[in-house]
């Protein structure tokens, strides 16, 4: 008999008198408040700032000034693009851009010093940014190397209130990775160290439309 | 088998049963705990923690008006994936198997162990990189590749911690929760260099340092890692997704850089659709780490072409799930998603520490799926019944509603009276432990507590909860060794007092 026998039998033995269950109370909120579209992006730069992420807000036109700022005042001398990510957010000039490749070895991925993404949606009630490696997002590991992560929501329309809400959005096909705020350890003392393994330094901007 | 076996309901012996496993005797609960008592640092560190962790909880539930629904929720999402397990344990292997992954099952520790040293050696590697896993804790995995040679580095700060120091966990969240700053240093001085980057000579015991020595140290060994091991906080049998929460960016690094993953999971952590999702992703943070949501989570499915691994392997685990599935009563620890709430509001891991509970699950919720997992064999396992004040404070915490007070009582009963239950996927008549000796991991326990007097609060909550609570499950608990001696059955008097008047008469 195959494992897999065994362990299914096992479990048909073990509910052979179990009681049908009752039904999934789905009575819970789907959003926990009323909020405008304004006050949901501000909700959601709290909470990113409680978390320590770097908030900026701008609008189209003043983003790639912003972002060059943001790179200068890394020192950033090269930064991974991802395939998707709007030509004129990163003017020509900068620092060296570097493809998301398939070919490109963890190891050259970490010379690099920052990345600069675009994402799927942010969940304002959670502070959180969900990646789902879209044209303007890359693969998964260039917004993990490198140090600094730069990521650019379009509000209010990319900004739901909360995770229920999330959810249908998302396709679970995709590769998708949920950030709230940057990398984080609380293990020595419970002291929260910001930086572990993923960037240390997450700055979101709030792209907004003029 | 023989009665020194402290508590142990001795099993009918049947040819078809499986032999106590030959491990080294553990000490009971009592025992180990009352070391753990006595360490001064273990206990204030532990105190600290716990206390920290949970009134930020409190808070970020707090957050949530619908907290009562979701815990609701919770529990009959689960509760409905455990009576239909089979169902959606095919549906989910379907799922992975359509989306490029290859599912395993191991009916036990030695089965899954083997699967994944097979699978590793296939790959020609001789190094793992690993996700913090309770499952492969369970397993002893670490131990089994060790043995094939294969070296396996856990990259979770804590868990590194522990790995370096050859120490074991003692919290479920923060496993490293007994070692202090000047201890983690030390460790790091002297261990680090000998398992690849050494910590700087200067290295001091400020947090950011230690932090930072981690991030240098696991940074070689994630950019080289060629297979991974992980376990999953949960399964999507519509879909096929597997979930992994995590904090520190260490999970993200070995989900996604490697071009093998090897994930070993428990086959209680399946949830039927992407949906049941919206429940735990708010439930687990808030309960666990007590944020809004934790700094990353990961989601894949299967493998996708360009990104991330280009094999997958998902190990289904039972050892011991599905002996726990048919028992009623205690089937609900199933439902628990390891969340560590219940561990930092009970004020006898307060006082006992982690390692007493012998195990990699401590805390009330290792008090009552150890024995489960395991067996009531052995004298530790035979005692975690008794590992409680039966305050009811886990119970109150626990975001899926487990109500552990009620599984620890059944247990006890189980213990001392003897009855069916389930080993191996086999029914078996387990013997009463004859009453001294369930007499005795009850009283070790309860002297445990009163030796202490930090736990006498909790004493007093449990008649509260005790009474609501007793009628049902205690005299029957209680009868094997109260009706013989002077032992009230549920104290009518206050249980301090009824120990006072016991003290008096009891020579210790
Ligand atoms: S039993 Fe409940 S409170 Fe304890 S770890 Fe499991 S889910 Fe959390």
């Amino acid at each position: 008999m195959s494992s897999k026998d065994r362990v299914l039998g096992r479990i048909r033995r073990a509910l052979r008198d179990a009681a049908p269950e009752g039904e999934i109370p789905r009575d819970y909120l789907p959003v926990h408040g009323v909020r405008t579209p304004a006050a949901r992006v501000d909700l959601l730069a709290a909470h990113l700032a409680e978390y320590r992420a770097v908030v900026h807000r701008t609008h189209e036109e003043a983003l790639p000034a912003l972002l060059t700022r943001l790179l200068d005042a890394r020192g950033a001398r090269s930064v991974l693009v991802p395939p998707g990510l709007p030509p004129h957010w990163l003017p020509a000039g900068g620092p060296t851009r570097v493809p998301d490749r398939a070919e490109s070895t963890p190891y050259e991925l970490d010379l690099v010093d920052s990345v600069v993404t675009g994402c799927a949606l942010a969940v304002a009630e959670t502070g959180t940014i969900v990646l789902d490696g879209g044209p303007d997002q890359g693969r998964r590991r260039i917004t993990l190397i490198p140090d600094h992560h730069v990521c650019v929501i379009r509000v209010p329309d990319q900004v739901v209130d909360s995770v229920p809400q999330a959810l249908p959005l998302l396709d679970p096909a995709r590769p998708l990775t949920w950030i709230s705020g940057p990398s984080a350890t609380s293990d020595i003392e419970l002291d929260r160290v910001e930086g572990v393994h993923g960037p240390r330094t997450l700055e979101v901007v709030l792209m907004g439309t003029q | 088998m023989t009665g020194t076996y402290l508590g142990m309901p001795a099993m009918p012996a049947t040819p078809r049963m499986p032999a106590v496993p030959a491990t080294p005797e553990v000490p009971s609960f009592p025992e180990a705990a009352r070391e753990a008592v006595r360490d001064g640092v273990l206990r204030a560190n532990l105190r600290h923690a716990t206390h920290t962790i949970r009134d930020k909880r409190a808070r970020a539930v707090a957050e949530l008006a619908d907290w009562d629904r979701l815990r609701a929720a919770g529990r009959a999402v689960k509760d409905h994936t455990l009576r239909h397990l089979d169902r959606y344990l095919l549906q989910l292997e379907e799922a992975v198997t359509a989306a490029g992954g290859t599912v395993h099952w191991a009916a036990d520790a030695d089965e899954a162990n083997r699967i994944v040293t097979d699978l590793v050696r296939a790959t020609g590697e001789r190094e793992v990189v690993k996700v913090k896993s309770m499952a492969t804790q369970e397993i002893g995995l670490n131990e089994a590749l060790e043995a094939a040679g294969i070296a396996a580095y856990e990259t979770d700060l804590a868990e590194l911690i522990v790995q370096l120091g050859h120490d074991r966990p003692s919290h479920i969240l923060v496993p490293a929760i007994h070692r202090n700053r000047a201890e983690i240093r030390d460790v790091f001085r002297t261990e680090m260099g000998r398992w690849g980057r050494p910590a700087p000579g200067s290295l001091g015991d400020d947090p950011r340092e230690l932090a930072e020595a981690a991030r240098l140290h696991l940074r070689e060994k994630f950019l080289r890692a060629k297979v991974a091991v992980s376990g999953a906080n949960f399964m999507v049998a519509e879909t096929g997704t597997m979930v992994v929460l995590e904090s520190e960016g260490n999970g993200r690094m070995c989900l996604t850089l490697p071009e093998t993953l090897i994930s070993v999971v428990g086959i209680e952590k399946v949830v039927p659709t992407f949906r049941d999702l919206e429940i735990f992703l708010q439930t687990l943070p808030r309960s666990s780490t007590a944020e809004r949501m934790n700094p990353y989570t990961t989601m894949w499915t299967g493998t996708m072409k360009g990104d991330g691994p280009t094999a997958f392997h998902l190990v289904l685990l039972d050892n011991g799930r599905t002996d726990t599935l048919a028992d009623e009563t205690g089937r609900q620890a199933l439902r628990c998603i390891r969340c560590s709430a219940c561990l930092n509001v009970c004020p006898v891991y307060e006082r006992a520490g982690g390692h007493a509970y012998g195990s990699v699950y401590p805390g009330p919720i290792g008090a009552i799926l150890s024995p489960q997992l395991r067996g009531t064999a052995r004298a530790i396992d035979a005692s975690l019944p008794y590992a409680s004040t039966l305050c009811g404070a886990c119970y109150e915490v626990c975001p899926v509603a487990i109500d552990i007070p009620e599984v620890l009582v059944h247990l006890r009963e189980r213990v001392a009276q003897g009855g069916p239950a389930t080993r191996a996927g086999i029914r078996v008549t387990l013997r009463p432990a004859d009453g001294h000796t369930a007499e005795r991991a009850a009283m070790r326990a309860a002297r445990l507590l009163l030796d202490h007097p930090g736990a006498l609060r909790a004493g007093e909550r449990l008649l509260a909860r005790a009474r609501r609570l007793a009628p049902r499950r205690l005299p029957g608990a209680g009868r094997a060794w109260t009706d013989s001696r002077e032992l009230p059955t549920v104290p009518p008097e206050s249980f301090r007092d009824w120990w006072a008047a016991r003290e008096r008469s009891t020579p210790r």
